[in-house]
């Protein structure tokens, strides 16, 4: 054969460019067609996820699945790039704050037809749950993977040395004028830094040892873990229409003096500045070194919470509300298939594997979240008393229904820009929590121009 | 200026020689030449020339990301007059730089003249380019974690020494100065041994004439040391200017635009709006006009302190 170097070379350069360019699609000709790649957020959650992909391959040898994980930060902007350039996952886990304009923009698949042609029993699932996964549309955009609801975490060591029971701490009630026995628990877990408790005579509300009451942030736009049951057991709901809500309502007065009464524990000394609050690392953190009698937090942080060995912690019952019962916000996270994927049948069979009892067993066993499918909950609650913990005032709320969504909408990143600076604001006294009406006109602006 | 004054007659600009023009441009290089040139060219025209084509086109467009985008011509740049986050932006921004740039600065040409005076040791230069070594976000985070409120060493050791903590993140009033601080922790040794570098090319006949002149330390750093290093300073300036301007990792991983709005600088806010917020075309306007600010930054720097010249010649 006779080739010149320069041919070779041209050969050569268009050998290398002809990969590296097809490199810029996820492969999706390179692999099988009945491989399914599928993503998620939490590392905790990946040896579960990997043992339901093997389950998965057994039952259906023509598909496979290949699980990519990736932090919360980069999660959300890698999906999106993922969107455009067209190399999403085929599956992927979804938040009810982000799917909405996923819906909104056609990037996720409506499931109803495989609903209907499967006939998946939708009713296997934790009440409520499922539906919060039909968008503003009608359509469902995914099966109820797990769900979540908040309680307090509380260090032992604190309560027992301030007398307080753990019948006190489950039975506590709330009002915005004084708080409540809530409050009074709050304020005899505080401690001075000469020891004096919030109670006692020659407390020093300025120096302080141990805040009755820690939080992470101001809240934003929904207060998961920070105001949200304070609000909605003082009668308040985020907006009209719930969950797809075209009119919210942080200006009403329910809401205000919630955080007006919220902010006000700082003024007395029981829960550090917000400055302060902000200035750590995070909430956890704190706790774990002892600045904290209490804490509200979301049952996905048990894990965590589990990994701080320097206190010992319990959980205790949100307190009962004006309206005269004590209510949480249920979120939940479900999967959902990208609407540009190749693989529609594999996607669909994995997703409905996942929405199964069978996967959902293998997920509660591991005793990192609580499962959607009903029936396979005593299953991770006996993993998580394994783990010391008592799981009860997690899951009273919700089996008794007293439960409130996640205020999701497609402009909920529109809605938080405007909402965590306005509510930094007031727990920085640096506005009146009336200034919030002013942010809800924004809000609703927001919502009235995109709709 | 007596250094000027004193100096012996420069050879270059009285007389002697010049070499002889070359006859004919060596055109058969031309070809060798393009072949060394193509893979620097390929990477400047796709990462920098069609970028930012690409995003000075979308700044004129409503651009979600998730649909192709819609021409509406400046309705971005009106949008961006009336945006209160975006001129919050440009306000914070320029705070982080002026303490950024102007604390680095004082630090590094102040190291470098230690370094200059006192040792030559390469390892002395190694050690003060350490920082620099490691990556933006572990610095920031091991300064977050330092600078913690309740459980960060920097407030242990104000507490041990009888002053209240300090909540560098969480004051608005701390936050943008503690972040500056942060990076020019970084970065001084860096430019300290740039500063050093322009120090070396003062010639020592400069300094030995001021000191049979009678000039003092401080005298001969303010008449000699300074003016003469004035072109290598501009060329530092302009570079750790736009460096700084463009100020984005810290603020992400630490305080991520609060508290309030405090730390909200203008990288920060394109890149929420961009990508958090899918608004690519407003974002991509912004970025227009950060990208004429930067220009106008450096062109005038460059023209002020008179870059080209060098008061040696």
């Amino acid at each position: 054969m006779n080739v010149s170097r320069r041919t070779l070379l041209k050969a050569g350069l268009a050998a290398l460019a002809v990969p590296s360019l097809a490199a810029c699609n996820n492969g999706a000709a390179a692999r099988g067609p009945g491989e399914v790649i599928y993503w998620l957020w939490d590392a905790a959650q990946l040896p579960m996820y990997t043992e339901c992909a093997r389950v998965f391959r057994e039952q259906n040898p023509q598909y496979s699945v290949k699980i990519e994980q990736y932090g919360w930060d980069d999660y959300w902007s890698k999906l999106v790039t993922g969107f455009i350039s067209e190399t999403a996952p085929d599956v992927f886990t979804s938040h009810s704050a982000k799917y909405p304009l996923f819906a909104d923009k056609g990037q996720v698949l409506a499931l109803d037809e495989f609903v209907t042609k499967d006939a998946v029993d939708l009713g296997i699932y934790q009440k409520g749950l499922a539906d919060r996964w039909i968008g503003a549309d009608g359509k469902r955009y995914g099966l109820p993977k797990d769900f979540d609801s908040e309680v307090y975490f509380y260090n032992s060591a604190f309560t027992e040395a301030a007398g307080i029971t753990p019948e006190q701490l489950n039975s506590m009630t709330w009002n915005p004028s004084d708080g409540g026995t809530f409050e009074q628990i709050v304020r005899r877990l505080t401690v001075d830094s000469k020891g004096r408790r919030g109670d006692q005579p020659g407390f020093d509300k300025n120096n302080i040892k141990v805040y009755g009451l820690g939080y992470g942030d101001a809240g934003g736009a929904d207060g998961q873990t920070s105001w949200s049951w304070y609000a909605a057991s003082n009668g308040w709901k985020y907006s009209e229409g719930e969950p797809w809500g075209t009119k919210f309502f942080y200006g009403d007065p329910k809401f205000t003096e919630t955080i007006g009464w919220w902010r006000g524990l700082i003024t007395k000394g029981y829960m550090p500045t917000y400055a302060q609050a902000k200035s750590g690392v995070d909430v956890t953190t704190s706790f774990g070194a002892g600045k904290y009698g209490m804490t509200p937090n979301g049952s996905w942080m048990l894990g965590t919470y589990q990994t701080l060995k320097g206190v010992k912690t319990k959980l205790a019952r949100l307190p009962i509300g004006p309206i005269g019962k004590r209510l949480s916000m249920m979120n939940g996270l479900a999967d959902t298939i990208w609407a540009g994927t190749t693989r529609r049948d594999a996607s669909w069979a994995w997703v409905k594997f996942l929405g199964s009892q069978t996967a959902q067993d293998i997920v509660a066993k591991a005793g990192v979240v609580f499962p959607a499918v009903s029936a396979s909950l005593p299953a991770a609650k006996a993993k998580f008393a394994e783990n010391g913990w008592d799981v009860t005032p997690f899951l009273e709320t919700v089996e008794a229904g007293d439960v409130f969504p996640f205020p999701a909408n497609p402009n909920a990143a529109d809605v938080t820009a405007v909402m965590t600076p306005a509510m930094d604001a007031v727990m920085s006294f640096e506005a009146e929590p009336a200034s919030l009406a002013k942010a809800n006109d924004d809000v609703n602006q927001i919502l009235s121009a995109n709709a | 200026m007596t250094a000027v004054t004193n100096a012996p007659p420069n050879e270059r600009s009285h007389g002697g020689q010049a070499p002889p023009p070359p006859k004919r441009r060596r055109l058969g290089d031309l070809k060798v030449a393009m072949i060394f040139l193509l893979p620097a060219t390929i990477g400047f025209v796709v990462f920098y020339i069609w970028p930012t084509l690409r995003g000075a086109y979308l700044s004129f467009t409503e651009y979600s990301l998730l649909e192709a985008p819609k021409f509406n011509g400046l309705d971005n740049y009106d949008r961006m007059i009336h945006d209160s986050f975006f001129w919050n932006a440009l306000v914070v921004t320029l705070e982080y730089v002026v303490i950024n740039i102007g604390v680095q600065t004082v630090l590094a040409v102040a190291i470098a003249m230690v370094m200059y005076r006192l040792t030559r040791s390469i390892t002395v230069r190694a050690a003060i380019l350490l920082p620099y070594l490691v990556a933006n976000v572990v610095v920031a985070l091991v300064w977050y974690w330092m600078l913690d409120f309740q459980v960060g060493i920097v407030n242990q050791g104000l507490t041990w020494l009888g002053i209240d903590p300090i909540a560098f993140f969480g004051e608005s009033n701390w936050a943008i100065p503690t972040i500056a601080g942060i990076n020019v922790w970084r970065h001084m040794g860096y430019t300290a041994l740039l500063v050093f570098a322009g120090l070396q090319t003062i010639p020592a006949y400069v300094y030995e004439a001021a000191e049979v002149d009678g000039a003092g330390e401080m005298k001969t750093f303010w008449r000699i040391t300074l003016p003469l290093l004035r072109p290598v300073l501009v060329m530092v300036l302009v570079v750790t200017m736009i460096g700084s301007f463009q100020i984005f990792d810290t603020v992400a991983v630490t305080t991520r635009g609060g508290p309030i709005n405090s730390t909200r600088v203008i990288y920060y806010y394109i890149f929420e709006r961009a990508f958090t917020r899918f608004d690519f075309g407003y974002a991509s306007a912004m970025a227009m006009v950060l990208f004429v600010i930067l220009a106008i930054v450096s062109l005038l720097q460059i023209r002020l302190l008179r870059a080209k010249e060098s008061d040696l010649a």
